[in-house]
């Protein structure tokens, strides 16, 4: 894909203007039938998809309750239009987030209301064809379920909830998406999306513990599957391999030792993303994150604590407790949960954020560090909106903000911000996220961070920014990919606890 | 207080005088637009409630408490918080909109009382020119559904008839208010006569027909259009739900089964 180019940046970040049909042809690979059946959807496009996909939105709509208000209660104001990082890259007027909607909204008025029955045309109703099916998977696809959107509408309609049961929808007749659904295959089979086997992750693990006696001269554990272990730790399979994902890990396997914690990773969940539910199925969202829950029974830990990754942090902080267990507070004699919240300590938050981890340390004033360590560096961060707007940390509305932000501030001495209309609640996604990060979307991806590559170089320019963290897996792989065609260099993203990892002093507590 | 045309004052009848059928029409069709206004609702209301949020879903950063959800919706529903951030053409446009529908329809209430509550009676001189600032508003709306090309894009048929629906009911509305005044003692009598099947005689006004007519029309629409945002916000996950998911576990009933099935 030699041809993919970056979008000029708007002078004056002005709404686009129109281009019907610019992203009608980027389509992300189909699953094939190996792919499908290995986790029990129709192999390919069932006879009857017309039907079986009605009956399912039916179903959907009454168990969500939040599908159906947002079918209902849109008034096409048009306040998300212009929100989505998709539609101000792409200009393609179906991804601006309402119309997006609308691409179910028309088939649920078709076959769901009463004037969509008796008036198709005047409400904008239509019939499910082949096309509008195509259409679905098309641009249900080039959305990343960020959130953005919901935060800018007057009644909090979010499209990732929509786009979800599209694609559920779709997945239930068939027509699945190749790179989500091939890696909720692998975490079935193997324990984490990049298919990372047992043993080979013990040989990485113990390399790992290696590569840090040489760098430091201490005896930093990577340790696995240990029983009785106070802390397992969850955590994005990239972590373990992929660049700059792994000098968090090592920043986390840090913060354990000079902090004296017992701690372990699991082999059988050894991951922490779970792309069920980027495919909108709670069945698969709640099957990967049993793993996680089998794993913390198996071991007996006290304590739960994820990685640096946004859309498992938000499965994590917002959905294990309801999937799982994993949390607090079940009711007495709901059995499934207490048998694991009985286990777990319950002085610390279950499960906790690894940066609210570390930010407890630091407060309790058992670490410290070598700020200039990261002198280097003039440092920003780029709020993943996984946790910015579907989860949050430190048990206070927006500890999502300012825990990771403390942490960078303890650990290094420049730190500035992007343009506020891009951080916190109103942050923009990477462009990668929600199941998108695959090559055959390479173009949708770079298009898509055209907003957050603007800000970011607005901010090179200014304060001469050269390093950006986030804490997002997918934030991470996607910035390293597409930073270079924007003239960026890829090292220039980077994890918190990679900064952590930088300025911890390991021999004085 | 009022000015009686002539016209209407021939409508002054007995109690005991049979109401002629344009009253008589009307009389159904209100019955009718007020049934279905009101089961429609019941019955949408029903189903939002019923139907579970299986997860938890609040847009963060979100209150944790009950108390702080109850202040992000009457933000929400009072000052249109999370529009204001969004758009301030579509918020001021939308608040001026809705703002002058309260007190129009708050003003309404003196044709549905006796006697008029103080307050009414207090509101009466705001409420005539909120016809206007709802016209005002509408045509706004409307102008950006026009003239904006994203706006345009998304709109159908019915937010157009929609917004027109509104004209027409704010136009004949201001109509009466200001130019042709119908007997509005005796509109006020055949409305009390409805609520106590006591059908009296409507006065015959063109203008008053259209508005009437118009009014019934969107009682009849609302709970199967768009205007179930109103309801709808209150049911929003993103909006209403506390963030406390690791503090209490939140579990629907169908989520539930499957525990006991694996
Ligand atoms: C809980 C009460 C309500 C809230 C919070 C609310 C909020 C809103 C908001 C935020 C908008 C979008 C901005 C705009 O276009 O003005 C809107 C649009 C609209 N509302 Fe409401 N509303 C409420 C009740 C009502 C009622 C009772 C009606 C009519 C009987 C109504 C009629 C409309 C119409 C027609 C529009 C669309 C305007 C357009 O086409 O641009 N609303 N509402
Ligand atoms: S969820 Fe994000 S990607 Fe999807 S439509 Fe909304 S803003 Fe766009
Ligand atoms: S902001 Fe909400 S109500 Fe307005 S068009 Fe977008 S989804 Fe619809
Ligand atoms: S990859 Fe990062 S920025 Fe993109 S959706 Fe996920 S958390 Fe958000």
């Amino acid at each position: 894909m030699a041809d993919i180019a970056a979008p000029a940046y708007r002078i004056i970040p002005i709404i686009p203007a129109l281009k019907p049909g610019a992203m009608e042809g980027v389509r992300s690979f189909v699953a094939n039938e190996k792919i499908q059946e290995a986790i029990g959807f129709p192999g390919q496009l069932v006879e009857d998809w017309h039907d079986r996909a009605i009956a399912r939105m039916g179903e959907l709509l009454g168990k969500y309750r939040s599908l159906k208000v947002y079918m209902d209660a849109c008034v096409h104001c048009g306040a998300c239009s212009d929100k989505c990082h998709y539609f101000i890259g792409t200009q393609d007027p179906k991804n601006m987030p309402v119309a997006r909607q609308d691409l179910m909204r028309s088939v649920y008025r078709r076959y769901f209301t009463l004037p969509g029955k008796l008036f198709p045309k005047l409400v904008g109703a239509r019939d499910l064809t082949r096309e509008v099916l195509d259409e679905w998977y098309t641009y249900f696809y080039q959305c990343s379920e960020c959130r953005r959107c919901s935060v800018f509408c007057p009644y909090g309609i979010d499209t990732a909830e929509v786009t979800m049961a599209a694609r559920e929808i779709l997945d239930s007749v068939g027509y699945g998406q190749k790179y989500s659904n091939e890696i909720i295959g692998k975490v079935h089979k193997i324990g984490n999306n990049l298919g990372l086997p047992g043993p080979a992750l013990k040989d990485t693990l113990e390399g790992l513990e290696e590569d840090v006696k040489e760098d430091t001269g201490f005896d930093v554990r990577f340790p696995l599957d240990v029983k009785g272990a106070e802390v397992l730790l969850i955590t994005p399979s990239a972590d373990f391999f992929a660049e700059p994902h792994i000098d968090g890990l090592i920043g986390y396997a840090k913060v354990f030792h000079a902090t004296g914690t017992s701690w372990t990773l699991s082999s059988m969940a050894s991951e922490a993303g779970n792309f069920g539910m980027f495919i909108g199925n709670y069945e698969q969202l709640r099957k990967v994150a049993l793993r996680i829950r089998e794993a913390a029974l198996e071991l007996g830990v006290k304590r739960i604590v994820v990685g640096e990754c946004g859309h498992a942090w938000r499965v994590a902080y917002s959905f294990w407790n309801t999937l799982t267990g994993v949390g607090e507070g079940a009711d007495p004699n709901d059995r499934f949960a207490q048998m694991l919240q009985k286990q777990l300590d319950h002085r610390y938050r279950q499960p906790s954020h690894v940066c609210e981890f570390t930010w407890d340390m630091i407060q309790d004033e058992r670490l410290t560090f070598d700020k200039s360590a990261n002198d280097k560096y003039i440092i920003t961060f780029h709020d993943s909106c996984n946790v910015a707007r579907g989860s949050s940390m430190g048990g206070y509305p927006g500890g999502q903000f300012d825990i990771p932000r403390n942490i960078i501030k303890a650990v290094a001495n420049h730190f500035v911000e992007m343009s506020p209309e891009t951080t916190h609640e109103k942050t923009f996604c990477c462009g990668g996220g929600g199941g998108l990060l695959t090559d055959d979307l390479l173009d949708l991806r770079v298009k898509g961070s055209l907003p957050r590559m603007e800000v970011l170089q607005q901010v090179a320019d200014e304060q001469g920014v050269n390093f950006m963290a986030c804490i997002c897996a997918i934030c991470k792989a996607q910035f390293t990919k597409i930073m270079p065609i924007y003239g960026f260099d890829r090292r220039m993203v980077g994890g918190v606890h990679q900064l952590v990892s930088n300025a911890i002093k390991l021999g004085n507590k | 207080m009022q000015v009686l045309t002539p016209d209407s004052a021939s409508w002054q009848l007995a109690p005991d005088t049979r109401p002629l059928p344009m009253s008589i029409l009307f009389a159904i069709l209100f019955y009718l637009a007020t049934l279905v206004f009101v089961v429609g609702l019941l019955y949408r209301i029903g189903v939002y409630t019923r139907t579970p949020a299986p997860l938890k879903i609040p847009t963060t950063p979100a209150p944790t408490t009950t108390g702080g959800v109850v202040l992000r919706m009457a933000r929400e529903v009072l000052f249109f918080e999370s529009l204001f951030k969004s758009n301030l053409w579509t918020w001021g446009l939308g608040m001026l909109f809705h703002a002058s529908l309260a007190l129009v329809l708050l003003r309404h209430l003196r044709y549905f009382t006796e006697p008029v509550w103080a307050w009414v009676a207090f509101i009466q001189p705001f409420g005539k020119y909120a016809g206007i600032t709802l016209l005002l508003g509408a045509a706004g709306l409307w102008a950006r559904r026009l003239f904006v090309e994203r706006i345009r894009y998304i709109s159908t048929p019915s937010d157009h008839l929609m917004l027109a629906l509104f004209f027409v009911i704010a136009i004949s509305g201001l109509m009466m208010t200001f130019v042709a005044h119908p007997d509005v003692v005796a509109v006020k009598g055949y409305f009390l006569g409805l609520m106590s099947f006591n059908w009296q005689a409507l006065p015959s006004s063109a203008g008053l027909y259209v508005h009437l007519l118009m009014v019934a029309a969107l009682l009849m629409i609302f709970p199967i259009s768009k205007l179930l945002h109103a309801p709808g916000v209150f049911f929003s996950p993103s909006r209403n739900q506390t963030d406390n998911p690791r503090e209490k576990r939140h579990i629907a009933a169908w989520a539930k089964q499957l525990e006991s099935e694996s």
